[in-house]
């Protein structure tokens, strides 16, 4: 064993204080999800005494509920797929290219991400009403991408100037066409980086509530926006709140599994 | 210290090896003597990096003893020990200037800064970093940084052994021999026991006194660059020493000696009767280009080769022969008359050595190296 | 990499351009028409110049606003930097407790912004809320984020380190993963003590992705809106009311479209200036 591990004691219980100030409320939104709102309110128990699944089955049988979440997973891979691909062309260019203009571009695209949400709040509202784009979920990721695009460029230059260009050159030797070569030999070698940009892009585009909500009503209500609709006359229906904050983790925490060796790699291989 | 001993050492990087490939060190026993210049010489992989951990303490041996004069050191860590390594990769302090970066050991050890000023222009002067020494790490070029890692290492006057894994790799190649002419230098100045590790014969030939072959793990041979050569105990040092190396050629026992094809190779009495003794399931001669004996024309007991190539690099020549189906290189000072078409050629008895098993055998065991 | 010059490298950036053009130029461009107009509707607009800055600039309510904002950024910048650094410092780097602490610390930053005020919300409740119960009868201290402005600060600062420490830490963690084992063993040979291995080695190496957590907090910390919305909507009073909210009441209100232009310009304007300001800091000294 290499003489390292000695006093690992001493980080290890830092990191589990921490872990557990993480999983705390996390623990306690599962606990109140699986209880009545009788139990909830009626005292505080760490499990539940009355455990059942009626919040769960209100949320997967009420089309208003579940189509929240639908909507929201819709504009999100929307959001994802459109960042992406118009993301890598440009990445590419500014890797392997100077052109007029382009450390300029770089920085605008940079500052948009320094961009309130808040101030883009009317004028968006204004522009995609005047374009009859108000409440489609086309409207929300491309909104979405103000911030997004700029990162994923951001990320994938950084993992792209990583790949040398000596390869780009041999490929087009062998005769490779251009549309080939991103395809067949590029993108496969920037694989944790664009692992790392859907990472990202699905993060900030499924948090992200001001944009999401102004720019829909109905069709494409994201469920951050049906949430509000346990505020009702005869109180806050917690149980079901509760529910309904779980299954918006759950995708996220799937996502990470999937991701988890990707991100890592591509945090300390790109520029990350 | 007088001495770095091995014993019994083998390192095995998985936690339930299951057979010798398990093993990056396989079992081997050594002594490494004060104040000599040593390289460690051998391809990648073989495991000499893993021996140098080993030593300085960077990794801890899955079996056996690394002992300082008769002390076991196994668990003692590296700040423990009085041993400095320099790494291929130079490791220098960015963030300080050439002469924190100096002085960073001796302050660590809590040594007075009028003597740490003193040592530090000690080594600065050695190592001409005179003129860099207020300069910030991170500006340096390779060479620059790489003396400086080497620096830290000479800079504390507790040390009595420098290891060297593979210093000079990121260096200029016309820089690597003043490099290597100044840890010469050092060496004489300082009398420290320096191990170098390498995978470049001539650079382990400059260096060293004695060098340590190794391969696959093991330590096949320990000499002198001479005694490398003229007798290799291993067929890879046979191979890897040399340019070209050893020919090597399989053979099958007959009486008398060995053969291939239908030329015969006699050996002595001594000899044939080790090789009946000896189990083996390879057995090879080899012998090396420079001591085949090529006569100038037809003669009674030579072998007639065909001659396939000429290579002439200026003050020798490299010729390739075709023995009996076997291809042999023959090296041959710039002077000499080539044969055309067919060459007669024979190996004398000193130089030809015999490999059971890769294995160097001998008239004598005494001589020669023990292995499973 | 040798880049070499090509203009025809527009045709490859052109959809980003395009893009976020329509997403960024278009509505500025409106957001600066609202900023030196005053309009009463469609057919009546007039022109009023600087008008829109100058009352914004002098509005108390937005002074309030901002000072908070800024109190609130320093505040979160200064507790999660170095706390992420530390988690990070302390975290594996191989096997399976390795993966499970990565996916753990990676739960807070994938929860909506909403249902995370949703969860505080809860567990910080006297009633129904862990936390809440526990201060109030267990430890005794009185806690309610609702009604004591000093208890709710506390509340959305705790949210935001529960909620974003885990970037930095993931940041600062990926900066230690790319330092090369030599710099730790070369450093055991020179005897350096931790805190001398942290301080040479570990911080400066770190620098670059310590700049990207810098500013990314900064940002994001400067522009929150519904964490602290959800949980106490801005109060008790206007104790936790921050610049996205006054300027979401703003623009919301029709008929404030003016100033609230205007103080979208200048709030914008405050994040370029000052991670302007913190990009040159940290980058001084720095030769590309």
């Amino acid at each position: 064993m290499s003489t390292r591990e000695s006093g690992s004691w001493k980080k290890i219980v830092p990191l589990w204080i921490y872990l557990v100030f993480l999983l705390l409320p996390i623990y306690w939104l599962v606990n109140m999800s699986f209880k009545t709102n009788t139990e909830i309110l009626g005292g505080l128990t760490l499990f539940p005494q009355d455990f059942t699944w009626a919040n769960y089955k209100v949320i997967f049988t009420d089309e208003s509920w579940y189509s929240g979440y639908i909507n929201s997973l819709y504009y999100v891979c929307l959001n994802t797929v459109i960042s992406l691909s118009v993301a890598l062309p440009a990445a590419y260019a500014f890797s392997r290219y100077r052109f007029l203009g382009d450390k300029h571009l770089f920085f605008w695209l940079l500052t948009n991400r320094m961009a309130p949400p808040a101030v883009f709040l009317l004028p968006f509202f204004q522009l995609y009403s005047s374009i009859g784009l108000f409440d489609t979920h086309i409207a929300v990721a491309l909104a979405h991408c103000l911030f997004n695009v700029p990162l994923a460029v951001w990320i994938l230059e950084g993992f792209m100037s990583g790949v040398p260009k000596e390869i780009d050159e041999t490929a087009y030797i062998d005769g490779y066409s251009f549309p080939k070569f991103f395809a067949k030999i590029f993108i496969p070698l920037i694989g944790s980086g664009i692992g790392v940009t859907a990472f990202f892009c699905f993060m900030f585009s499924w948090v992200e509530l001001l944009l999401a909500r102004t720019l829909t009503s109905v069709n494409a209500k994201p469920i951050a926006a049906v949430m509000t609709r346990t505020v009702s006359a005869s109180g806050i229906d917690w149980g079901v709140l509760a529910a309904a904050g779980v299954l918006t983790i759950l995708p996220g925490m799937l996502v990470i599994w999937f991701v988890r060796n990707h991100v890592v790699k591509g945090f300390a291989l790109g520029r990350v | 210290m007088a001495e770095i001993r091995l014993q019994n050492l083998a390192h095995s990087y998985s936690a339930t090896p299951s057979g010798p490939e398990d093993y990056a060190i396989r079992e081997m026993s050594h002594i490494w003597e004060q104040g000599g210049a040593y390289a460690l010489l051998g391809p990648s992989g073989c495991g000499k990096s893993t021996l140098l951990n080993i030593i300085s303490g960077l990794l801890s041996p899955s079996e056996g003893k690394v002992m300082f004069d008769s002390t076991v050191v196994n668990d003692m860590s590296p700040e423990q020990r009085n041993i400095a390594q320099v790494f291929q990769f130079p490791v220098v302090y960015d963030t300080m200037t050439v002469y924190d970066n100096l002085a960073f050991p001796l302050r660590n050890q809590g040594m007075d800064e009028k003597k740490i000023q003193i040592k530090v222009g000690e080594i600065a002067d050695v190592l001409d970093l005179q003129p860099l020494l207020k300069k910030k790490a991170k500006n340096l070029t390779a060479d620059e940084k790489q003396k400086v890692s080497m620096g830290r290492g000479l800079v504390r006057d507790d040390v009595s052994a420098i290891l060297f894994d593979e210093p000079l790799t990121v260096i200029d190649p016309h820089l690597k021999w003043k490099l290597r002419r100044k840890l010469k230098q050092i060496h004489e100045q300082f009398n420290i026991t320096m191990v170098y590790v390498t995978h470049d014969q001539l650079e382990a030939s400059t260096f060293a006194d004695k060098i340590a072959v190794m391969y696959g793990g093991q330590i096949v041979q320990f000499g002198t660059p001479r005694e490398l050569f003229e007798k290799p105990h291993h067929t890879f040092v046979g191979y890897f020493i040399g340019s070209p190396g050893m020919n090597l050629i399989d053979v099958t026992p007959q009486p008398g000696g060995v053969g291939f094809g239908d030329i015969h190779l006699p050996l002595s009495e001594g000899l044939q009767q080790r090789l009946a003794a000896t189990q083996w399931s390879t057995l090879k001669v080899g012998i090396r280009p420079e001591f085949v004996h090529l006569w100038d024309g037809p003669y009674d007991d030579a072998m007639c080769a065909e001659v396939t190539y000429i290579e002439d690099l200026g003050t020798y020549k490299i010729i390739t022969l075709k023995l009996a189906g076997q291809l042999l290189k023959v090296r041959v000072p710039e002077d000499k008359p080539l044969p055309q078409g067919q060459a007669w050629i024979s190996f004398p008895g000193q130089w030809l050595m015999l490999y059971a098993d890769d294995y160097l055998l001998e008239a004598s065991p005494a001589n020669e190296v023990p292995h499973e | 990499m040798s880049k070499v010059q090509n203009n025809k490298a527009w045709w490859l950036v052109m959809p980003v351009f395009l893009l976020v053009a329509f997403s960024a130029i278009i509505p500025m461009m409106t957001v600066v028409n609202y900023s030196v107009q005053d309009i009463f509707d469609q057919s009546s607009r007039y022109f009023v110049g600087t008008d829109w800055f100058r009352q914004v600039l002098q509005d108390p309510r937005l002074h309030d606003s901002l000072l908070r904002q800024f109190i609130y950024s320093a505040c979160v910048l200064l507790i999660e930097i170095p706390l992420g650094i530390a988690i990070a410092l302390t975290m594996p780097t191989k096997g399976r407790w390795s993966s499970l602490c990565l996916i753990v610390m990676t739960i807070p930053l994938l929860i909506p912004f909403n249902v995370v005020g949703t969860i505080w919300q809860i567990f910080g409740r006297g009633d129904i809320g862990l936390l809440g119960w526990f201060l109030n009868n267990v430890l005794g201290i009185s806690y309610n984020y609702a009604a004591n402005a000093s208890d709710a600060w506390v509340t959305v600062l705790i949210i935001d380190v529960w909620h974003w420490t885990s970037l930095v830490a993931l940041l600062a963690y990926s900066g230690l993963r790319a330092i090369p084992d030599v710099y730790y063993q070369a450093a055991r040979i020179d005897r350096a003590s931790s805190w001398a291995v942290f301080r040479h080695i570990q911080l400066p190496k770190m620098k670059s992705v310590l700049l990207i957590a810098v500013m990314l907090r900064f940002m994001d910390s400067f522009m929150i809106y519904t964490e602290p919305f959800v949980l106490t909507g801005g109060g008790p009073g206007n104790s936790t009311t921050f610049l996205s909210q006054t300027l979401t009441t703003m623009a919301l209100g029709q008929f404030d479209l003016g100033p609230a232009a205007a103080f979208s310009l200048v709030y914008f304007l405050i994040i370029l200036l000052v991670s302007w300001v913190f990009y040159t800091a940290m980058t001084h000294g720095e030769k590309n």
